[in-house]
């Protein structure tokens, strides 16, 4: 009882953290997107945003793109990083990290001088006699990019799940008649939901909302939801209400993706629990 | 060639890391046999288990099944199914689905897999269980979900590999028994690893006794404990006193100090003997009529009998006996040809 009582207290700072800095700040947004310049009431601003309906649909296919392959990249990494001796995992976990150390702009930048025109993987080319190609600025620099930034938040949550699962669990699956695409489908996979529904989310987010990224990478004609939102708050088109309405309508996007993958979550736990 | 043979090990070299685990083992398993392998830790029995289920390739050596080389077959297409030291269940299925997981990946039909399963699942004493989770079940019904999943797919061989060790003795007793009658109920070929020695004389038909990656000796257990080959065995399989000796000639053993009539024959005139003789098999008799004479040392009550550490001429004998002598006593100790085996002399 005591316990209890005295653990509630301990959760009053982060309690008030949370009402000043994001309940409050959740209901500024919202009554910015429900009001016009003049502080009345309208929904203009949420009926306006089908006109950006191209943006957003942009943002999904990109940010889903970059998931899925992620996804791919992550699971084979994850399994085998699973199956090293300890202190090679520990080496090889390092590596995995080693780019989120640096910071995300700089990594960013890193990648616009190797796709410029004029940059060193054309150059490299160059010397063959092949290209220039056209590769910054398009789409597919804009996955790329998302992909090598937000890969370890796929690879971390698999390979814990990974790590859980014992040898000998695969071992019986063959026994019984599994082919390698089989322990995949009947053991991995569902062994390791809890942590392919993590790895989803926390690399769908970042991406569907990214815009520095996009920016970079994309150049004008790869406006995302992101670029959007900024420009209402920092840009010419300076306006907060429809900036706080396309927000708002991230923000439920976001929800609507994470209900989804957390459900997935628990119907995987309940095997398990 | 043996018709009957189903499995078949030849000259087997595995190693690790340039270690000698498995090296130059060859046997022969007979078809619905209870076949044992027993040996101390760290011996080689889970890795020649896992070479005849496919998980280890070895170095070199053959493995045959049915007289073919299936050297280049999988695990997955081997017709033989493990059940692990772990039991290694799969954790996201449930009781049914762990034992229906072999049949369903052979494409069964489900009207065909339901009544199997069902089936499997009342031999292993587990009816009723079949919507439970694998975490709601204790050791030994984990163990029988184990035994179920891999039964149910009829392998022509089941490898076990120490299935029991977890239980506590009387569940193990329990289990001992069961599975003998599965494997008689079902006419499999059952390949047993234990380390504990009395579960594989109780259980086996043949019991293959192995030490450092090699085999001692190969036979029924009433052989393996009358007639060890060698001192290993002898230790290994209960215990027993391993004295030095002189054979003068056949049917004619000296140690102790005395000639003792024997029923072992074909050594060479004055060869060194090592003479076996279970605890069990010495008579105690009074000093004055007793072919050897011993000093009592200690005297340990056992339940069903005492047992009694002698010392005889600076040996120091194990005697188990229902008559408790007092420590310090002079006691004379007589043993009958039947119960002496000779063994050429090992260095162990
Ligand atoms: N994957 C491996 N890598 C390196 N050495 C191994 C490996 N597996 C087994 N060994 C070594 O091989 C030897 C035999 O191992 P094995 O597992 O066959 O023994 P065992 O007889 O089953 O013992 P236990 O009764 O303890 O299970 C041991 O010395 C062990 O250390
Ligand atoms: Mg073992």
């Amino acid at each position: 009882m005591l316990k209890s009582k005295t653990s509630r207290w301990l959760a009053g700072p982060y309690l008030v953290w949370m009402a000043a800095f994001i309940v409050v700040p959740l209901f500024i947004v919202i009554w910015y997107a429900m009001t016009n310049s003049d502080g009345q009431f309208t929904l203009d601003n949420l009926t306006q945003i089908g006109r950006y309906s191209s943006v957003f649909a942009r943002s999904l296919i990109l940010a889903a793109v970059s998931t899925v392959i992620c996804l791919v990249l992550a699971f084979p990494v994850g399994y085998f990083l699973s199956r090293l001796r300890a202190n090679k995992q520990h080496i090889m976990l390092m590596l995995v990290m080693l780019p989120m150390w640096m910071n995300f702009l700089l990594r960013t930048y890193a990648w616009m001088t190797l796709l410029e025109k004029n940059g060193l993987i054309n150059k490299f080319f160059g010397l063959f006699g092949i290209g220039p190609f056209n590769m910054i600025n398009t789409s597919g620099a804009v996955v790329l990019g998302m992909v090598y930034n937000y890969l370890p938040f796929m690879i971390l949550p698999i390979y814990t799940a990974m790590t859980k699962i014992d040898d000998s669990i695969i071992e019986a699956a063959q026994d019984l008649g599994c082919n390698v695409w089989q322990i995949l489908w009947r053991v991995l996979v569902p062994l390791t939901g809890p942590g392919i529904a993590t790895g989803i989310t926390q690399v769908f987010v970042p991406s569907v909302s990214t815009f520095i990224i996009s920016r970079m990478l994309g150049g004008g004609s790869n406006l995302l939801i992101g670029d959007l939102i900024e420009l209402q708050f920092l840009g010419n088109s300076y306006n907060l209400n429809l900036g706080s309405a396309m927000s708002l309508v991230l923000m439920v996007i976001v929800l609507l993706c994470m209900s989804f993958t957390s459900s997935f979550d628990e119907s995987e736990m309940e095997g398990v629990m | 060639m043996d018709e009957n043979i189903i499995v078949s090990l030849k000259d087997i070299v595995v190693d690790f890391d340039g270690q000698k685990v498995l090296d130059g083992l060859s046997l022969d398993i007979h078809d619905k046999e209870f076949v044992t392998f027993l040996g101390p830790s760290g011996c080689g029995k889970t890795t020649t288990l896992r070479v005849i289920a496919g998980f280890i390739t070895p170095k070199s050596g053959n493995v045959f099944f049915d007289g073919k080389d299936i050297a280049d077959l999988p695990p997955y297409k081997r017709p033989v199914n493990t059940v692990f030291q772990k039991y290694a269940l799969f954790p996201h299925l449930n009781v049914f689905e762990n034992v229906a997981f072999g049949l369903r990946l052979k494409k069964m039909p489900e009207e065909e897999i339901r009544p199997k399963v069902l089936e499997m699942l009342e031999i292993v004493g587990l009816k009723g269980f079949e919507r439970r989770s694998i975490h709601q079940l204790s050791g030994g019904q984990q163990q029988r979900v184990a035994i179920a999943r891999s039964l149910v797919n009829q392998p022509r061989v089941l490898l076990l590999d120490e299935p029991l060790g977890a239980l506590d003795l009387k569940l193990r007793k329990e289990m001992q028994l069961e599975l003998k009658r599965l494997q008689r109920e079902m006419n499999i070929t059952f390949v047993y690893v234990t380390h504990d020695q009395e579960e594989a004389l109780t259980m086996s038909d043949t019991v293959v006794v192995m030490s450092g990656g090699n085999i001692q000796q190969i036979g029924s257990p009433q052989d393996i404990y009358n007639e060890p080959r060698n001192a290993f065995v002898a230790r290994f399989i209960g215990d027993s006193n391993i004295v030095d000796g002189v054979m003068i000639k056949d049917f004619l053993v000296n140690f102790g100090g005395h000639d003792f009539t024997c029923v072992d024959r074909g050594f060479k005139s004055n060869e060194p003997v090592q003479v076996v003789i279970r605890p069990e098999d010495v008579q105690i008799v009074p000093p004055s009529i007793g072919m050897l004479t011993g000093l009592v040392r200690e005297v340990i009550f056992k339940g069903v009998h005492f047992e009694m550490h002698v010392d005889v001429e600076g040996y120091e004998w194990l005697i188990h006996s229902t008559q408790a002598s007092q420590p310090g006593e002079l006691i004379g100790m007589n043993i009958g040809p039947d119960e002496i085996h000779i063994m050429a002399r090992t260095e162990v």
